[in-house]
Order: C-alpha cells, then structure tokens, then sequence
C-alpha cells in the first residue's frame, strides 16, 4: 500500500501544459515523494468547477484566473492561491490567409514585428470600416487570459480600439484553426500548438508572438485551493520542487524531442509530435512556407520562469481593470498581490539551491538586456523583459499606470 | 385568483444526441414542455434571444463552457444575469452535478424549489445514460471477446483437425490451467498463430 500523500491535478491539453506533465511522466513528483495524478479537461470552466467541489486540488490554469477567482468575478469561485509559474511566454496571434494578404498589401511581413504587422492592421482596419464591412473578429480563450490582455494590448497600442474597432470573442484553442478556415473568426491569439497547426495546415499566418509582444511574459501558473495548501504544506512544496525540476528537465534542448513526444500522446494533446517541437525550439513556421526563430518563445525554467512575481499578477490587475472587468480600489489590488506568493515558492525551492530572486516584484519592462539580479542560490540573469511598445510598469505606481492607460 | 406560475424555458445543449434525447424525455415527463435541445453552438446568442431561457443546461464535456460563460456575462442577448446553479452554498447538488458531468445556469433571482427538480432530473438523467453507456461499452467488448473465441476454435480446427466441440474445450481447459479468461487465451493463440503461420488474407 502507498501512503504517499495523492495530488489530483487538472490541466488543459496544451504545450505550457510541460512542466505538470512532465513532472508526472518523468518521475519528478514521485521522487518527492508524491502520487500525482493528471486528469485532463476541456474547458477552463470545467478546472475551476472541479477545484471548487475539491476533485482537484491544484491546476494547470491560465495566470489571471487565480486572481479573478479571489475577486469573485467567476462563479463557484473559492480562495486560491498561485504558488509557482508554469514558464514563461509561448502564445501567438494567428490571421486567416485573407486578412494576412490584406496586411501584406499594407506593410506587414513574415518578421513577426508587432510594430509592424499593428501598423499595417490598423490600415486594414480603417479601410473595412470606411467601407462600412463589419469589424474583424478576433477569439482569444477566455476572458480572464494572458491572450485577451496581450492581444488587447498589443491592438491598443498600435492605435485600434480593441473594445469598439474589431470583436473579441471566446472560442476554445483546439477549435481555433477550424473557426479561421470557416471564416466565423479572422484572428485568435493562442498558446501552441494550436498556432503552429493552423500555419502547418495552411489555414492562417502567424502575425507576431506573444514573445515580441511582452517579452519574458507570464502565461500560466499553477493554482493551489488555498484551504488544500493550508492543510498540506508538506505536499505543496514537494509538488513545487517537483515541478521546478521538471522546468529544468524541459528546458534542455536536448530533452525536445522526448518531451514533444509525451506531450503528442492521446492521453496528453493528440497531436502529432512535430507541432509540438515547432513552439518547444522556438522554430516557428509563419504560414507562408518559411520558418522563423524566436528568442524566448517559450520559456521553462530560465530567467526565474516559474517565480510567481507579484508585478506580474498586478499587472494583470491593471488589465482587468482596463478592461472594465474589475473597479480598481485599494482593496481590489491588495487582493490581487496576495494571489501570487513568492514566499511559499522560495521556502519549497531552497533547498535546491537553484537561483531565487531576492525581490516579490520588479519593474516590468525596464530590462533592455540580459541582466544579472540580486539571487539567492546560483546566480541569476533576467530579461530582456520588454513590451514592444517601451511601456514600462512599475507595481509600486500601481495608480498612476491605470490612470495612464486608455479604456 | 394568484397566478400559476409560468413553465420555465429550459434549453438543453449537448452534443450527445442520444443523451439529449434521455434528458428531454425526463423533463417532459416531469411536465416541463417548453424545452429546447441544441446539439450545435453555431449562432447559441441567436438561439438564446429567441428562447430566453430560464435553466440552461450543458455537459461537462462540452469545450464551449467557456464561451457560453462569457456571452452570458456579456451579451445583450441573455437579458439577466445568469448564475452558476440555483446557490452556490448548496454544495452537495454542485458537487452531485460535477459527478454526473452537467452543469447549470440559472437566470438570477428564481426560486430554489423552482430549479431543484429540474437540476435533480438532469442529474440523475445524465447518470442514467452514463450508466447505459457503460452496459453497451460491455456488451460490445462481449461480441468482440466471442468474435475472438470464434477465431481461435477456427485455427485449432484447421491446424489441429479437431471438432468445433473439442476446439472450445481446449481453450476452455487451457484458461482454466492458466487461471486467465478464454477470451484471453485465444487472443494470445490468434497472435502467435499470425506470428507462426505464413501471412494470409485479413
């Protein structure tokens, strides 16, 4: 009989879904003594539905969801908490062949250039207006997503109105390619491989990469009940180092391969191999016969990946605020701090001696370079971490941002 | 003289069209006629404006929760707010409805002795039907096993010359000896048969 202490953890089947499968498939979990259990599900509703009834008691999630749940902005919403990242990185958008001719026609080019493609877009976006076409549709995966900021960021900044010029609609990513060859959609912005598929299967473009967009980005988390983490703190911080050790595990370039292959399994993605080793080497195809390399596309486990930095849950703060989807008070935002906690992260991942920022928080944006941080454990580089725009995002002007950024 | 209150629209969405069709034959026996099965998503806002639904109800395995969950959050089509089950401190029927792989939204402010039936008829519908679909994964690996027996006796009479009689009675034999099931047996006996044998036509 096992009395190893059973984690029951749900995921969704997607690339950043690595560093959780890995950790059960690779042994990690049970070198810490843990029986890991992965149950796989299809749709975010569904995890957060299955934490609430305690069938889970950690999830593969998207970063903003822990916080949103703590706001009471989704139903059946209980206390979670964010005790480590799921890496860093790893989305995409992806136009369909006939809105990716129209940017081409207006400037764009298969160099994944936010600056670049948002230009040429926002042309194309005026001249359907003028003609009075009706605005393009773009799907994201869910409204509380990395996907719906970071395209909504990215539209913003280059000077189209996300909540009025185009739609935003929600459309599940295995679905994605299917909806932009249909024509219900023009656009998504995704996590892999669900990019790579339509670009494979020669229904759309890849217009630019989260990667471009915000640099060194956080993407998904792994959310913990926070009642389960009370009660088990033992059990957490194995699972944390086991999953900080399968980071390190899929980081290696030279694990691609392996890794790719686990997550084409019919028990994992059920996809072929190949779409997954296009976003774990970062070599992504564009869609129009050529590929491209990305730095940073995705990243596991350098550059403190997994650290669940408070600038980054505040961050996504001050976009559901922009958004509309949240009133900002002071109360509001202290809520969204204490999601993420570093303080557990550091206390389990000590004793491996791998580097540990020193600080909760940094400035996001401020990194133009690779550059060595104040660590505790092996030494520690950061960055470049910057948005394509030069936006920078201090947590400690929290007020002064949302007051800066335009609805 | 009070006013009886009026059936609530109850719009049912799932693939499955044979589970769809259990659950609706539930709901109208238990009086609820003014009920709407989608199998498909394609155009749901349209679909909702027209119905207006009261209870909506969707299995878990359907990938488009989360799409439903922000168009009933955002759109102009669904008129109130609609919340996840009747109250969520009624922990015992949301867990009970995860079991079963259904969940509920529920037009705000109805009342709980309104919906309960409803919910506890999709429940122990889906139930059922997760029960019938076990009875038939059974039932079809039982042909599959008698498909097999049935393959096995015919190598033992050809190789062997033996009666279709005395065919099963070995295999039934050897099962016994090596405590494993016939199905079992001639499973292995089919393979290594293809293994030895010349290949022949499948």
């Amino acid at each position: 009989m096992s009395t190893k202490p059973q984690i029951v953890a749900g995921f969704m089947p997607l690339l950043d879904s690595a560093l959780l499968v890995a950790a059960k498939e690779k042994g990690f979990a049970e070198a810490e003594g843990l029986d890991l259990v992965l149950v796989r599900e299809t749709s975010w509703a569904n995890i957060r539905d299955r934490m609430a009834v305690g069938h889970f008691q950690v999830a593969h999630v998207l970063a903003p969801m822990p916080i949103a749940s703590n706001l009471g902005l989704t139903p059946l919403a209980v206390p979670t908490i964010a005790p480590i990242a799921l890496g860093l990185g790893g989305n995409a958008v992806t136009v369909s062949n006939e809105l990716w001719a129209r940017m081409v026609e207006h400037g764009a080019a298969a160099d994944f250039d936010p600056d670049r493609a948002g230009r040429a877009l926002k042309e194309v976006v005026a001249a359907r207006a003028a003609r009075s076409d009706p605005p393009l549709r773009f799907a994201v995966v869910h409204p509380y997503s990395g996907h719906n900021y970071e395209l909504r960021y990215w539209l913003a900044a280059c000077g189209i109105d996300p909540a009025r010029a185009v739609d935003i609609v929600i459309v599940p990513p295995p679905l994605m390619p299917d909806a932009l060859a249909s024509g219900a959609i023009d656009g998504y912005c995704v996590g892999e491989p669900w990019n790579t598929a339509a670009a494979l299967l020669g229904r759309g473009h890849i217009a630019t990469v989260k990667a471009a967009i915000w640099r060194s980005s956080p993407e998904k988390v792994l959310s913990a009940a926070a009642k389960w983490a009370q009660d088990n703190p033992k059990a957490l911080a194995s699972l944390l180092r086991a999953l900080c050790r399968s980071a390190q595990w899929c980081a290696q370039p030279a694990n691609r391969e392996e890794l790719a292959r686990i997550l084409a399994d019919k028990t994992c993605i059920a996809r072929p191999a190949e779409w997954m080793l296009r976003g774990l080497s970062g070599e992504l195809d564009t869609g129009g016969g050529d590929r491209r390399h990305v730095e940073d596309f995705f990243v596991p486990f350098a550059k403190a990946a997994t650290f669940p930095w408070k600038s980054h849950a505040l961050w996504f703060y001050s976009q559901m605020v922009r958004w509309g989807q949240v009133q900002h008070t002071a109360e509001n935002a202290t809520i969204a701090r204490e999601t993420y906690r570093p303080d557990l992260y550091r206390a389990a991942l000590k004793p491996l001696g791998t580097a540990l920022p020193v600080a909760n928080a940094k400035v996001e944006g401020a990194l133009r370079l690779a550059t060595p941080v104040g660590s505790a454990g092996a030494s520690l580089t950061l960055g470049p971490d910057g948005f394509f725009d030069g936006g920078l995002f201090d947590p400690d002007q929290l007020d002064a941002y949302i007051a800066s950024q335009k609805p | 003289m009070p006013a009886r209150p009026t059936t609530l629209s109850i719009l049912v969405i799932d693939e499955n069209r044979l589970r769809a069709s259990v659950i609706e034959a539930g709901l109208r026996e238990a009086g609820h006629d003014n009920l709407t099965i989608i199998h498909d998503v394609t155009g749901i806002a349209r679909r909702i404006a027209e119905v207006e639904p009261d209870v909506i109800i969707i299995s878990l395995e359907n990938p488009n929760r989360d799409m439903l969950e922000n168009m009933f959050q955002l759109s102009r089509a669904v008129q109130r707010p609609i919340a996840m089950f009747v109250d969520r401190s009624d922990q015992a029927e949301i867990e009970a409805a995860v079991e079963a792989g259904v969940s509920a939204y529920v037009v705000d402010g109805l009342k709980r002795e309104r919906v309960k039936p409803i919910l506890d008829m999709a429940i122990s519908r889906f139930n059922a039907f997760s029960r019938m679909a076990r009875e038939l994964q059974d039932a079809r690996s039982e042909l599959e096993n008698r498909k097999l027996i049935d393959r096995a006796k015919g190598i033992l009479m050809a190789t062997r010359g033996l009666s279709e009689a005395d065919a099963y009675g070995l295999l039934r034999k050897t099962a016994m000896n090596q405590n494993r099931k016939i199905h079992e047996i001639a499973e292995s006996l089919i393979t290594a048969s293809g293994l030895l044998a010349p290949p022949e036509d499948e």
